[in-house]
């Protein structure tokens, strides 16, 4: 593992890979990351997005190390952690689900999609299927509201969504990889 | 300069002057409750919000510069609803139970409401609820009076560089607290408590102590004294409303004995023995490098700040052996009080209960702390602020202003100016040069005055050197020497001065670090609210304290020598190893 891990800079990285790499292995990539925008501003931002999109979320040890190798204090770091709905600090599903509640999203069904998730997934917002396959969030605005109602599913944008097509949707990520 | 209207008025205010600043140099009055004095305005609160004609919209004041032709109404009748309406906002997720309220007294948001003509509720909806933490020993939050204007943030990141609390989360369920709204134990807080200094309201207060020293003080079988900190002196008159700077020593003494203590002793006295010991131990270690060619840890930094020593053991670590290890005129204090002192009194230390009022919160963590129980008892009780003190003295119905003056009682009471000065930033350094360049040279220290006038201004760092000429035989290996001091104020001062040592930039001998801005006498736990025209009186009249002083200089307090003949033996004896020095201990910043 350890080799490999040195020959692949984060991005190679598909989330959720977390489960088979020590956080040995998890701080040596975050520091190669943090060393990329060293001396750069307002690096948190994007050294936070790149942890997460190689863990899935944010785990304490990871927010702890950011603070110290950026000589931030942990709770600016979680400040700004817990102000971005984009960031989570519990593990989650292989998919990310979040479903934007936008006003153009909102005005066009977005609730009602949210809720026929909800209903599908048995979960509520916030929660993780037990089969750790999805996890279901609320967006604020992805900047798509020509396409409303917008959910996106990992990196997938889905417009023009629709209630009753929600079982098909979710169909094409069941067992699939974290595409 | 641009050329404005305010109210009618025209005015040419400085460039680059906020409207607010402008308005304040006129002698117009704009409300706020989240500004801080030359810190960059957050805007947060929303209430010094003015009408610029042309403009659409309500400016905050504190964050809108001033520009050529404006035209300002800071009181108009549309500013007024706003601002009356901002303030019923805020009064409707306050937990207002102003009547049980620490800040019953100078709580900004009850003032100003009042001040507004605000009656009656207005809004009623949902309140966040309260959270208190009391997980540090200075330290209560309560979350449900908190207002998120955030100058405790600002002090906490900006003045203070420890960045324990930031806000959490967002919108309505914001907080502001350490990391995931835990307790402000689970970070690296060092207990200066500026943020009880700055909070508008009674949402950070420092951890009542007074019931424990009235029980005290009932129980016959109790011995209580208490000692007072230099600070307190020119501090303590502000909470009867006496201007700042006003001298209170002889009526402080008085009401501290209607108030039934047994006796009132001054930490002036263990500031004393302080210099003492930390001269001994500077000198020690310039020894030990120039003549010995051994190693010590230069430069010697001045141990008194207990926050200083806290955040030290968290961010600085590897400068813990340069702090010297005497333990702070506090705690020299109680472990003398409860040894040498109940020896010549003939009680059982037991029975002795030893009360500070310090102007400081951290004071309240440092007597508890580990290292700190010598005298095989905790060294020093109770701690109280200079607040908790004003607040007692009207629990007990003295008229404060018109009590006659007294003074403090022998031994411990017995001071020289040189103690005085410990209140001030730079004092300390001063007062430990005026004994060290007598003990080497045999002449007293060669300034006006006594005064190293470049370490007593406001100046985050200052740095200042003198040369020894015509050293007595014992110090010869010193002739010539160029000692080169530093003194910082505000633990963000002090990080810059430590990150210049750290990468040799600079080298010093001796460096005085204090943990608040001005030093004590803008301690955490003073008279609310504290700017730098209050710092300027406050130092004035510990100065004139000192000045007024017989003896000004620690080494000449017959007191001290009387200690060392009868008790200590000498500086850095066995003895004092045991009692008056300390050890420090490197401190995880986040509890995992």
């Amino acid at each position: 593992m350890k080799a490999t891990v040195e020959s692949k800079t984060f991005n190679d990285f598909s989330k959720n890979q977390h489960q088979e790499m020590s956080s040995t292995d998890v701080i040596h990539i975050l520091d190669n990351i943090i060393n990329e925008y060293s001396g750069t501003e307002g690096a948190l931002i994007p050294v936070l997005q790149s942890a997460q999109n190689m863990l899935g979320y944010l785990p304490k040890y990871v927010m702890i190390h950011i603070s110290e190798r950026l000589g931030i204090p942990y709770s600016e770091v979680t400040g700004v952690v817990s102000f971005y709905s984009y960031f989570s600090t519990i593990p989650r599903g292989r998919h990310v689900i979040r479903v934007c509640l936008g006003t153009a999203c909102y005005v066009r069904g977005g609730k009602e999609v949210l809720e026929a998730l909800e209903k599908e997934l048995s979960i509520r917002v916030g929660e993780t299927t037990e089969d750790r396959q999805f996890s279901l969030e609320i967006g604020r605005c992805f900047g798509a509201c020509g396409l409303a109602p917008v959910v996106m599913v990992g990196d997938d944008v889905h417009q023009r969504v629709k209630p009753a097509k929600i079982k098909e949707l979710l169909k094409q990520y069941e067992g699939a990889g974290n595409e | 300069m641009p050329e404005i209207i305010m109210n009618g008025m025209k005015l040419n205010p400085a460039d680059n002057t906020t409207i607010l600043d402008a308005a304040r140099a006129a002698g117009i009055k704009i409300p706020t409750l989240c500004f801080l004095e030359g810190k960059t305005p957050l805007g947060a609160c929303r209430v010094c919000i003015v009408e610029i004609e042309g403009s659409q919209a309500l400016s905050a004041s504190c964050c809108t510069p001033v520009r050529q032709g404006m035209v300002i109404h800071t009181n108009s009748l549309r500013v007024r609803n706003a601002r009356r309406m901002i303030v019923e906002l805020l009064l409707s997720e306050h937990e207002g139970d102003c009547q049980y309220c620490d800040r019953s007294e100078d709580c900004e948001l009850k003032k100003l409401a009042n001040e507004l003509g605000i009656r009656a509720p207005k809004y009623t909806g949902e309140k966040t609820g309260s959270k208190i933490d009391d997980t540090t020993p200075a330290i209560i939050r309560d979350s449900g009076k908190c207002i998120k204007c955030r100058r405790c943030v600002t002090v906490c990141n900006a003045v203070q560089n420890v960045g324990a609390i930031f806000p959490q989360g967002r919108g309505f369920e914001t907080t502001i607290s350490p990391a995931f709204a835990a307790g402000l134990d689970s970070v690296a807080c060092v207990q200066c408590g500026q943020c009880t200094a700055v909070c508008p309201v009674g949402a950070i207060i420092e951890r009542d102590h007074t019931k424990g020293v009235w029980a005290a003080l009932d129980d016959p079988k109790k011995h209580v004294v208490v000692q007072t900190a230099p600070a307190i002196r020119a501090s303590l008159g502000e909470a009867f409303d006496l201007p700042p700077g006003t001298l209170v020593t002889g009526r402080m003494v008085t009401a501290l004995r209607h108030m039934g203590f047994d006796a009132i002793f001054d930490t002036n006295f263990t500031a004393d023995l302080t210099i003492i010991e930390e001269g001994n131990e500077l000198l020690k270690r310039l020894k030990t490098v120039l003549v010995d060619g051994g190693e010590a840890a230069l430069p010697q930094f001045t141990s008194c700040s207990p926050g200083w020593i806290k955040f030290a053991e968290y961010f600085y670590p590897e400068f813990l052996p340069n702090i010297s290890t005497c333990k702070s005129p506090q705690q020299m204090f109680g472990a003398l009080a409860k040894t040498y002192y109940a020896e010549k009194k003939g009680i059982n230390p037991e029975d002795v209960i030893v009360v500070s009022v310090m102007p400081c919160t951290a004071k309240k963590y440092e007597c508890q702390r580990e290292e700190m129980y010598d005298s095989g008892y905790q060294d020093v009780d109770y701690v109280l602020t200079t607040r908790e003190l004003g607040r007692m003295i009207k629990q007990a119905g003295l008229n404060f202003i018109e009590l006659p003056e007294s003074e403090m009682d022998a031994p411990l009471g017995m001071s020289s100016g040189a103690a005085d000065i410990f209140a001030n930033t730079g004092g300390v350094m001063e007062a430990a040069l005026r004994t060290v360049y007598e003990v080497v040279t045999g002449r007293p220290l060669p300034m006006e005055n006594l005064h190293v006038t470049p370490l007593t201004t406001l100046e985050g760092v200052k740095t200042a050197s003198l040369k020894i000429e015509g050293a007595v035989p014992d110090w010869s290996f010193l002739e010539g020497v160029e000692v080169r001091v530093a003194v910082a104020h505000g633990l963000d001062n002090a990080s810059r001065l430590l990150e210049t040592i750290k990468d040799g930039k600079e080298n010093f001998h001796f460096v005085e670090v204090m943990t608040c801005p001005g030093g004590c006498i803008g301690g955490g736990g003073q008279p609310r609210y504290t700017t730098d025209e209050i710092r300027k009186a406050r130092i004035e009249a510990i100065f004139k304290e000192d000045e007024g002083k017989a003896l000004r200089k620690s080494h000449d307090n017959p007191a001290i020598i009387q200690i060392y003949e009868e008790f200590l033996g000498q500086p850095l004896g066995e003895k004092s190893h045991h009692l008056l020095h300390t050890c420090y201990q490197k401190r995880e910043k986040v509890l995992q």
